[in-house]
């Protein structure tokens, strides 16, 4: 076996360890997901509200495990040959320009249209082959024999038939390019699906994919999370901002704050040197939390609730 | 061993409306191979990884995870042959209810009880008035008759001892046979209640709307919410439909200029489909109002296919009541509006006199109209003008009433005359007719 970038996934317990490393804060969930993932050669669809640490999972995996992170967005319309392989149309017209002349001097001893035809055939697949073949994500995914991490976000935003498309790549982890065959990953990569259930997966999807759901962190590990990312902010800010955006979570809103806007507001506060959450300034630093002019006004009544019961988690 | 834990396992969440195909059965075993019994919690990650597919999935995996796991001996890694032996000769080896008593060892009767389970085929109880019978059937095949043969004869030695002895082995058996019942009745709960709410699902499916009672609501929501489901799936998909075939010649050449307009990238003509927009109006009176209650609950939790939904209650007059729907506490909301709208006597042309007044403007050519009623209007002018005119404006008008067709036109109902100008007049008696119609409405949307 030839060695690939997959040899640090021993166990769960390294994952999580190797994740903490590059800065993402793992659960027991997500390390035996991506355990299973390795051991089984399956895909992960992983599910859960927008700003939770979806795509950034695919991403830290890859500097983990120091591989390359091809990543396909997924979007109304799209196809094979934006997610797969393209023909370099362009170059193949210049080529065919440029050896034009080039053909006529083969061609020269040809006497008769049958004779040509024959000396032509011996030049076969010319064109149509992989000098002129644009890999897109999926492929480029297939060729790593290092291994690599294969991110298809926001699948649920992709038409019905992509995702039968994607079957076969995702079982067999091959592609199969009609002029020139079948390539086959010698190192399948990781698969990471992502989706924001937009619309209703299909079943047969699903069926193919190891399911993993991730919801809005508890207070402990988005705690460790801000920690990660703005390592100057004091425990007693840290404990207090964490349980005030937990208790907005669970308020009746549109948009309900992200990972990543917690970490904004961090480093916001931590830019206005706050030392702990009092009214006026959770007022004034508001709109970095919610987005929607509504939800900030809905809120508007619980703040001062909300500020006094994070206050008085120190 | 190890493997019949595992498909029992699979068994159970089938039984609880959790889909898993072969193919994810395989995948577990491999995954448990993987991970290996030792470890509970690990093995409960790796399992709602592997099998359970979607939120309420993980919800059931881990409730019968807890129930199947905590009643089930795990196994070790290597117990075959030790397994084996004691079942080979149950009728008098250490499972005999006999030693079992006398020796008093849990752990010897919690298996003996596991293993007499399996014997009685635990695992296919459907109702929990099986419980009994179950329980029955593993006394037996633990060897309750050899235990009754003891106590007759115990009595019949007619001595204080045997007396004594006799007391004590009924004690003993009414306490086996407690401990059956409550293994059948977690086994029950374990495989047999999400078989029993599918029954009960299937039932209410069929049952006339009006004939519900209210200790159905609760499960009468959850089924709304699977036929809803159902119906996402079904139209959810494919927003712009392809027109191969038809060239689109200005996309072509914008796409190839490139290439020098050779064409390389072949650009066809597509129509888009329109957006669902649905606009219901009900007659929220008497009659009517229970049929109301289950179609507005079904028809909101579609939104992920109907992006617009606009619903108008009335009876006397006409009133806008979309916002007040559109909360999480769907049965008070349909309270409110029967109690505030439904207690005036019906007038379906005033009512549609209102529409036009304040709120034509919803009713456009993507619109489907759906009117809930049974057309009593007491005698007043139905508006034939206004509902020929409503017609007009919008894609399809759909009728549904809760009455038999045998009564359209008897007494003050104007059924017969707005029919000519409705699309579809039907008679809606259960859910799955309401599922029924949604579904053609939706259908014309492709």
């Amino acid at each position: 076996m030839t060695k690939t970038g997959y040899e640090p996934l021993t166990s769960i317990d390294a994952i999580t360890a190797g994740l903490a490393s590059v800065g993402y804060i793992s659960t027991r969930e997500i390390s035996t997901a991506i355990y299973l993932a390795h051991n089984l050669r399956k895909p992960i669809l992983i599910e859960g509200p927008a700003g939770v640490g979806k795509t950034d999972l695919a991403a830290s995996m890859a500097r983990f495990l120091d591989v390359s992170l091809n990543r396909l967005q997924c979007y109304e319309g799209l196809d094979e040959g934006k997610a797969l392989y393209e023909w370099k149309y362009g170059k193949q017209l210049l080529y065919t320009q440029l050896l034009k002349e080039k053909l006529g001097e083969v061609m020269d001893g040809a006497g008769t249209l049958d004779a040509a035809f024959d000396k032509l055939t011996s030049f076969e697949d010319l064109f149509f082959s992989e000098t002129f073949l644009e890999p897109r994500p999926l492929l480029t995914a297939m060729k790593q024999d290092q291994g690599s991490v294969l991110l298809i976000d926001e699948i649920d935003k992709s038409d019905e038939e992509f995702e039968a498309y994607l079957l076969e790549v995702l079982s067999d982890y091959q592609v199969t390019v009609p002029e020139i065959g079948t390539i086959k990953a010698q190192v399948p990569p990781l698969v990471i699906l992502t989706s924001n259930n937009i619309r209703e997966l299909g079943d047969a999807l699903k069926r193919r994919c190891l399911h993993l759901h991730i919801d809005f962190p508890e207070a402990a590990r988005e705690q460790a999370i801000v920690r990660a990312r703005v390592p100057d902010v004091s425990d007693a800010l840290l404990a207090q901002l964490v349980e005030f955006v937990q208790g907005l979570r669970d308020l009746d809103i549109r948009k309900r704050p992200s990972i990543s806007e917690t970490v904004d507001w961090a480093r916001t506060l931590l830019l206005m040197h706050a030392t702990e959450l009092d009214e006026d300034l959770v007022r004034s630093t508001l709109n970095v939390l919610l987005k929607h002019e509504s939800d900030i006004q809905a809120v508007d009544k619980d703040v001062r609730t909300l500020t006094r019961a994070a206050a008085s988690t120190t | 061993m190890a493997e019949q834990v595992l498909t029992d396992f699979i068994r159970a969440l089938r039984s609880a409306d959790v889909r898993v195909s072969t193919g994810e059965a395989i995948d577990a075993a491999q995954a448990v191979k993987l991970i290996g019994y030792a470890d509970r919690q690990r093995l409960s990650d790796t399992l709602r990884c592997v099998l359970a597919k979607s939120p309420s999935e993980k919800l059931a995996h881990d409730r019968l995870f807890d129930l199947y796991f905590s009643r089930q001996a795990i196994p070790q890694q290597a117990p075959e042959e030790q397994q084996e032996s004691p079942s080979a000769d149950s009728s008098e080896g250490p499972g005999d209810l006999l030693d079992l008593l006398e020796t008093g060892d849990e752990t010897a009767i919690a298996m003996a009880m596991e293993r007499a389970g399996q014997e009685a085929g635990l695992q296919d109880i459907r109702f929990s008035t099986q419980v009994s019978y179950f329980a029955q059937q593993m006394m037996k095949s633990l060897g309750i008759e050899r235990l009754e043969r003891e106590m007759m004869d115990a009595f019949r030695e007619r001595t204080e001892d045997g007396q004594a002895r006799a007391e004590d082995l009924i004690e003993g058996r009414k306490d086996m046979f407690g401990r059956a019942r409550e293994h059948a009745k977690q086994a029950f709960e374990t495989y047999g209640t999400g078989a029993t709410l599918a029954f009960r699902e299937d039932v209410l499916a069929e049952t006339a709307l009006t004939a519900l009672d209210v200790r159905d609501l609760g499960r009468m929501q959850v089924l709304v919410q699977k036929i809803a489901k159902r119906l996402a799936v079904k139209h959810s998909r494919r927003r712009r439909k392809k027109n191969r075939g038809q060239l689109d010649v200005r996309k072509t050449l914008r796409a190839n200029a490139g290439f020098d307009g050779v064409p390389f990238d072949i650009a066809w003509k597509q129509t888009k489909r329109d957006r669902a927009k649905i606009v219901a109006v009900c007659d929220v009176s008497g009659s009517v109002a229970r049929v109301v209650r289950f179609f507005l609950m079904l028809l909101y939790s579609l939104n992920e296919v109907v992006p617009d939904i606009e619903s108008f209650a009335f009876s006397g007059r006409l009133e806008d009541v979309g916002e007040t729907l559109e909360t999480d506490d769907f049965a008070h909301a349909m309270d409110k509006i029967i109690n505030s709208i439904g207690m005036s006597s019906t007038d379906y042309g005033q009512s549609l006199s209102d529409l036009r007044m304040n709120h034509w403007n919803v009713l456009d050519r993507r619109t489907t109209l759906i009117i809930l009623g049974d057309g009593r209007s007491n005698y007043g002018d139905p508006r034939l003008d206004l509902f020929r005119e409503a017609a007009a404006r919008v894609k399809r008008v759909i009728w549904l009433t809760p009455e038999g067709e045998s009564l359209w036109g008897s007494g003050d109902s104007e059924l017969p005359r707005y029919r000519p100008h409705c699309h579809t007049m039907k008679q809606v008696t259960t859910i799955k007719d309401l599922e029924r119609i949604l579904d053609e409405a939706l259908s014309r949307y492709q």
